[in-house]
């Protein structure tokens, strides 16, 4: 059994898949602690669907399959979808949530029209859209990890040199601004990472479930800290152990889809912290009533027992 | 014939769509369609490998109760600390992820297409039909919308005054006595009962965009809820038959076109609305500080 999980390791491309899979997982998870203090989870999800037209146009304009040019037409279209939904918010009464299901929508919709026209006009064979749309990252060859996994670490270094730029903007945007920081610049420039890392994902593990990479290592790792540090640490570990888990339970021969794989990993992490967390988790909570209900009866037997001394010594 | 059927199930999915949508707007829930919408995946999936046939009824009764579980979990986290919507995205994405192992798993050879459950296909309605007695009562996906739709309409004639204090004021409906836990499950019950009915004919993304577009444009042009819901309905429906007719020109999809149609006409809103379009609004404001610096 050993002999087959170390075997597993030695393919090269295994290899290839294993550590690009981990990068992004750590990406994503620091990247989207981020955007889970700012309110901004589901940011991942409506800019992965709003990737469709971009990626769509970008085939229809220069009919190949290059990898990086359908990375760069989703990021184009996600930035432009990141510009739409802060129009909507601030020109508008209508809120966050609105907005981004609205530009997921719309944005989707538009891509799917491109797609059938694609499909419907038979321009070559478009089945390499439909991967990138929904995940496979058993199908990636290397070039594709590569370039995967340099993006990947630019973003964490991005991610860590501006710590405290972040940092101050994620808590207190009005202080960062008094303070003369360029706000309105930082927060593009988390946009754009996010658009950059959904991107990114979006070939590993699909539209759909791109967004839980971003938000579910976040959200475990909110769980167990109180400190910004230790939980983007966190929250990438829990990424990269989940990209980990994904890619070699779907490499380990029952030809399961690695994105979904990926996300259960983080949702069973997550299913973890919410139980096991100390202080926040379930269990702690469980037993710091019981302890609570303990010293409540304690006391009060106590005192009981108190009032019954004081009137035998009256009588 | 076949024309008139897809843009009447088009029409009855803006309908219920938009409906619903005008109290998932007005509570900022907007994405909890998109995450029922995503969801129910599993539960069709199951319910699917329990009947082992693709009979509407248990698939549907399948994917109301997983979306009913979606709703109570989102619910839970949220109130467990989580924000509510880092807590949909952790419940639809982990819900979407089982459906999605299940179906390679088990339904690999078997015709249940990912991709026709994610953004539909309209255009197969018309030949999807049901009989009653012998007789072809069109199709299978107008009937199953018209129940909702017919739902939706009998609940809200019912609750109407209940529905719009709690989507306003649930404080205050709390204090008046009116059970605001019921409501707001009930509420979810109906978009989860409208996405499912819809989604399986037309595609989840017709759902979600029908859901939260035609509402958001209303939004834009009335201060009145009975006025906002008839508007977009009317959008939706518009949309519908507008979609319809861009999808014959272009050759394209038609859900995917009557989507665009109804963001075109959001664009419009959001630009010319009387009272709350963007130009609109810059004009009035030159106009006061005109008025101000003449007097």
């Amino acid at each position: 059994m050993a002999g087959e999980w170390l075997a597993l390791f030695r393919d090269p491309n295994a290899q290839w898949i294993l550590f690009g899979c981990m990068l992004l997982g750590l990406g994503s998870g620091v990247i989207g602690s981020f955007a889970y203090l700012r309110k901004q989870s589901l940011m991942g999800d409506a800019l992965a669907h709003a990737a469709l037209p971009g990626v769509c146009i970008a085939f229809m304009l220069s009919g190949s399959k290059s990898i990086l040019l359908f990375l760069i037409g989703a990021a184009a279209a996600g930035v432009v979808a990141t510009f739409g939904i802060g129009f909507i918010t601030r020109h508008t009464r209508i809120k966050q949530d609105a907005a981004l299901a609205i530009v997921l929508s719309v944005f989707f919709g538009i891509g799917i029209v491109l797609l059938t026209r694609i499909q419907h006009s038979g321009a070559g064979n478009q089945s390499g859209l439909d991967k990138f749309l929904f995940g496979q990252a058993a199908s990636m060859v290397r070039s594709d990890v590569i370039l995967m996994a340099v993006i990947s670490a630019v973003l964490i270094a991005v991610c860590a040199l501006l710590f405290k730029e972040f940092k101050l903007l994620s808590f207190d945007p009005g202080f960062a601004r008094g303070l003369g920081y360029p706000v309105a610049f930082l927060e593009q420039l988390i946009m754009l990472l996010i658009v950059i890392a959904v991107v990114v994902g979006i070939q590993a593990v699909g539209v759909v479930l791109m967004a839980a990479l971003l938000i579910t290592p976040a959200v475990s790792a909110r769980y167990w800290t109180e400190k910004l540090g230790v939980m983007v640490v966190l929250s990438g570990v829990i990424g990269a152990l989940s990209g980990l888990v994904g890619t070699y339970v779907s490499a380990s021969g029952n030809n399961l889809p690695t994105g979904p794989l990926t996300v259960l990993a983080s949702t069973v992490l997550f299913v973890v912290s919410v139980v096991f967390a100390p202080r926040r988790g379930l269990l702690s909570k469980v037993l710091l009533r019981a302890a609570a209900r303990n010293e409540l009866r304690r006391e009060k037997e106590f005192l009981l027992a108190e009032r019954r001394e004081r009137r035998e010594e009256a009588v | 014939m076949s024309t008139f059927w897809i843009i009447l199930t088009g029409a009855l999915v803006a309908s219920a769509c938009g409906i619903v949508g005008c109290f998932l707007v007005l509570r900022r829930m907007a994405l909890v369609g998109d995450a029922i919408s995503h969801s129910v995946l599993p539960g069709i999936v199951i319910a699917f490998l329990i009947s082992g046939s693709r009979d509407s009824l248990a698939m549907m009764l399948g994917a109301a109760a997983i979306g009913l579980v979606t709703v109570f979990l989102i619910q839970w986290f949220h109130q467990s600390g989580v924000q509510s919507d880092a807590s949909i995205g952790v419940v639809f994405t982990a819900l979407f992820a089982v459906g999605v192992v299940l179906v390679s798993l088990y339904t690999r050879h078997i015709d249940l297409d990912l991709d026709c459950v994610l953004y539909g296909e309209i255009a197969y309605v018309p030949w999807n039909t049901i009989e009653l007695a012998g007789i072809d009562i069109g199709p299978k996906a107008v009937w199953g919308v018209g129940i909702a739709l017919a739902l939706i309409l009998a609940l809200l004639f019912l609750f109407y005054k209940q529905f719009k204090i709690c989507s306003f004021d649930p404080a205050m409906a709390a204090a008046v006595g009116i059970p605001v836990a019921l409501f707001h499950y009930l509420l979810m019950g109906l978009v989860s009962v409208t996405t499912v009915a819809s989604f399986e004919s037309v595609g989840a993304i017709l759902v979600v965009g029908m859901l939260v577009v035609p509402p958001a444009t209303a939004y834009l042009l009335t201060e009145k809820l009975g006025r906002m819901i008839a508007y977009s309905v009317a959008i939706g429906c518009a949309s519908s038959v507008l979609g319809y007719g861009l999808a014959s020109l272009l050759d394209a999809s038609i859900a995917g076109c009557m989507i665009a149609v109804a963001g075109g006409l959001f664009l419009v809103a959001l630009l010319f609305s009387p009272s709350h379009g963007v130009i609109f609004r810059k004009l009035r404001q030159k106009r006061m500080i005109r008025h101000r610096t003449a007097s």
